[in-house]
């Protein structure tokens, strides 16, 4: 789970990680009033999205009067920016953080990652902040430190303090820089957070060292015993077909294509987008309806894959371990007459009791299409939905 | 016996009296599965599917003999059970759990270094379908009815996947010598090269298909030992070519996140290490059939 910018900093700070001043706005007015709470004589009025590289697409503001604050506000709100981390359709801008500016000395990169080879968490560090660290390790990989935390005993001093003089930071910022490092893991090891990236963390001109952006992420599964993180997920910054899903208990990723697709098993899944993209279509989603379910539960699947207006076929494919076939093909059936469903549909079921669920399908009378093999499935739905299409066009 | 599993290896089975654990159990038993009886704290000293149940796996451990554990705890809880398996003495623990946090799995790697590594358990999963030795014995959650008795080995990340490879070669009339689901989670047990290593050194197992997916180092990793230390044909198939960048696929570890970790990568490192290819989940069946030929 992803949270704003200015909730990561909240956060940071509680750690003891220094950030600038700065307050919330949900309108124009309301970010000209933050300004004067701050004073000052500039500011800078960012866009809270869940997304990195927020300032290419506009949604990072440098203003230095109240016309320009009130000016960036009003374009920035309820605009959706596009990024190369939004897709397509971009994030919708409800929110603004209005900060007080920074006079930059040095930029520094500090993430903190869980590392799937390691089976740690490992901090990595750059003196080279501000580019992003793919960037980072494509243009100067020998900046880059990395340092593996003992899970036993958690991050000790002595690597903070190597870290921070690695970093090349002068003698008197390296106790500002062990608490800002120290305070980031201890962040980590309490709120279950599987990743930690701020970029750029800057020296100041008065020599301080302030996180001035802030990227936090959780890890799903332990969302269970930190009910206050959870408070912070925005939903407006989902795409709307996953969180439709999502909340009625289904792993749902919502992709470009037309062709729905119905699976259990996350592998499974995955392998039949693949062989809809080998047999020349294109999926419109990842559904994985899980173990052993219900008619009701392969309705909701259909409800969920149909709730995407883009959808002109759907392809069911189950290979049923712990599931059952005839209870998916009463599923099947059952959303076929509830939904008045009229798009080609194809239905391949192997596994536990596929004589019964093949016999439920075939006695419907139904218009449903069925298939034995998975390669045979995909190639029926992508044919279906082609055919489908010619239809359409000499309807026209 | 093949891998890890046979008709006699005495299987314990942990969150045994909840009814996941007893319906899996019971299919276990049905199915030939040595199992000796069950652990859930606080119903110590009962029956339950004709078993004895035990408070603690040292208790189980101490009675029965008990060699392998199969735990159905819920994931906030499954970390522990896996401490608790490794302390008893147990060889092997397959747990099944999906939804693990991926610190506590961080802390249970770090808790089985305490063992020296001749004494360290074994770690299949979690969030996996299970392991079976078809026509002996299982544990986990599998139909094992899909498996034929044979000679090929199947290591695999995705359950549902590797039932579909066992079942297009059993449609060809290829047998498993056993089958091993090592689980979608980014920080897990045994890897696909743990595995390998066992099916290499298996007598009972000619060649090995391997069942990959987007996200993480192990498959590369396997690459490398297939290169330098498999003499048995390996085949393998990689899911989620047309996965997009940065998207969780399902499984929590089904994500690109680094280079090299990207389906396509994947399947050009395992082919450069001479893994023949498996181009659909589609032919599993005939890839296998002309490489065991």
């Amino acid at each position: 789970m992803d949270i704003h910018e200015y909730q990561a900093k909240e956060m940071l700070k509680r750690f003891g990680v220094n950030v600038p001043r700065g307050g919330i706005a949900y309108s124009p007015e309301q970010a000209v009033y933050r300004c004067s709470e701050l004073s000052g004589d500039k500011w800078v009025v960012k866009a809270q999205i869940h997304s990195g590289a927020r300032g290419k697409a506009g949604g990072v503001r440098i203003c230095s009067t109240e016309e320009e604050v009130s000016d960036a506000a009003q374009w920035m709100l309820g605009r959706k920016l596009v990024t190369h981390q939004t897709g397509p359709q971009g994030k919708l801008v409800s929110r603004l953080y209005v900060e007080e500016a920074t006079s930059i000395a040095q930029e520094i990169y500090l993430g903190f990652v869980m590392d799937r080879k390691e089976e740690r968490v490992v901090v990595v560090a750059s003196a080279q902040g501000g580019m992003e660290i793919e960037e980072i390790s494509e243009n100067e990989p020998d900046s880059i430190i990395r340092s593996v935390v003992d899970p036993a005993v958690g991050m000790q001093s002595f690597q903070a303090r190597e870290i921070a003089f690695s970093l090349g930071l002068e003698a008197p910022l390296i106790p500002q820089a062990v608490k800002t490092i120290m305070g980031c893991y201890q962040l980590v090891s309490e709120t279950d957070a599987n990743m930690v990236e701020i970029n750029p963390l800057v020296v100041t001109a008065a020599g301080e060292i302030v996180a001035l952006d802030a990227k936090l992420a959780f890890d799903d599964n332990a969302l269970f015993r930190h009910p206050d993180i959870s408070e912070l997920r925005d939903k407006s910054q989902e795409d709307p077909r996953e969180t439709y899903a999502g909340d009625r208990g289904l792993s749902y990723i919502g992709l470009e294509g037309k062709i729905g697709c119905i699976v259990n098993g996350a592998g499974l899944a995955m392998a039949t987008l693949d062989m809809i993209k080998m047999s020349g279509g294109e999926p419109a989603n990842f559904l994985d309806v899980g173990g052993g379910a219900s008619p009701e539960r392969v309705l909701k699947s259909f409800k969920a894959v149909l709730n995407d207006r883009n959808v002109e076929a759907i392809l069911v494919n189950i290979f049923a371990g712990i599931n059952r076939c005839d209870w998916i093909a009463e599923g099947v059936i059952l959303a076929v007459k509830e939904l008045d469903l009229k798009m080609p549909l194809v239905v391949r079921l192997s596994g536990t009791n596929v004589e019964e669920g093949m016999k439920l399908l075939a006695e419907s009378g139904l218009n449903i299409t069925t298939a034995s093999s998975l390669a045979e499935a995909a190639d029926k739905v992508v044919g279906a939905w082609k055919a489908s299409q010619n239809d359409l066009a000499e309807a026209s | 016996m093949a891998i890890i599993i046979d008709k006699d290896t005495k299987v314990l089975v942990t969150g045994f009296t909840g009814r996941i654990g007893s319906f899996h159990a019971q299919d276990m038993i049905n199915h030939g599965t040595n199992v000796v009886g069950g652990v859930t704290p606080g119903k110590g000293g009962t029956t339950h599917l004709g078993l004895p149940v035990f408070n603690t796996v040292k208790g189980a451990v101490a009675e029965t003999g008990a060699e392998l554990v199969v735990s159905f705890v819920p994931p906030p809880f499954a970390a522990d059970s896996i401490m608790e398996a490794a302390d008893a003495g147990i060889k092997t623990c397959v747990c099944i759990a999906d939804g693990i946090p991926a610190q506590d799995m961080i802390h249970v790697k770090r808790y089985m270094r305490r063992y020296k590594s001749q004494n360290r358990m074994r770690l299949i999963g979690p969030n996996c379908a299970g392991i079976i030795t078809p026509g002996q014995a299982f544990a986990g959650l599998m139909p094992p009815h899909i498996y034929k008795p044979g000679r090929v080995g199947i290591v695999g990340r995705s359950g549902t996947l590797g039932y579909e490879a066992a079942s297009q070669m059993s449609e060809r009339g290829i047998g498993v010598s056993s089958s091993i689901g090592i689980g979608g989670d980014p920080i897990n047990g045994s890897s696909f090269k743990d595995i390998l290593e066992l099916f290499e050194a298996d007598p009972e197992t000619d060649a090995v298909v391997l069942v990959g997916e987007i996200g993480g180092p192990q498959e590369a990793e396997a690459a490398e030992y297939i290169r330098d230390h498999m003499t048995k044909p390996v085949a393998a198939y990689i899911a989620g070519l047309s996965a997009p960048k940065g998207r969780r696929m399902g499984h929590a570890g089904a994500i690109v996140s680094a280079f090299g970790e990207s389906a396509q990568e994947k399947v050009d490192i395992l082919q450069e290490a001479g893994v023949t290819i498996v181009p659909t989940p589609s032919s599993f069946g005939e890839v296998v059939e002309k490489m065991v030929a």
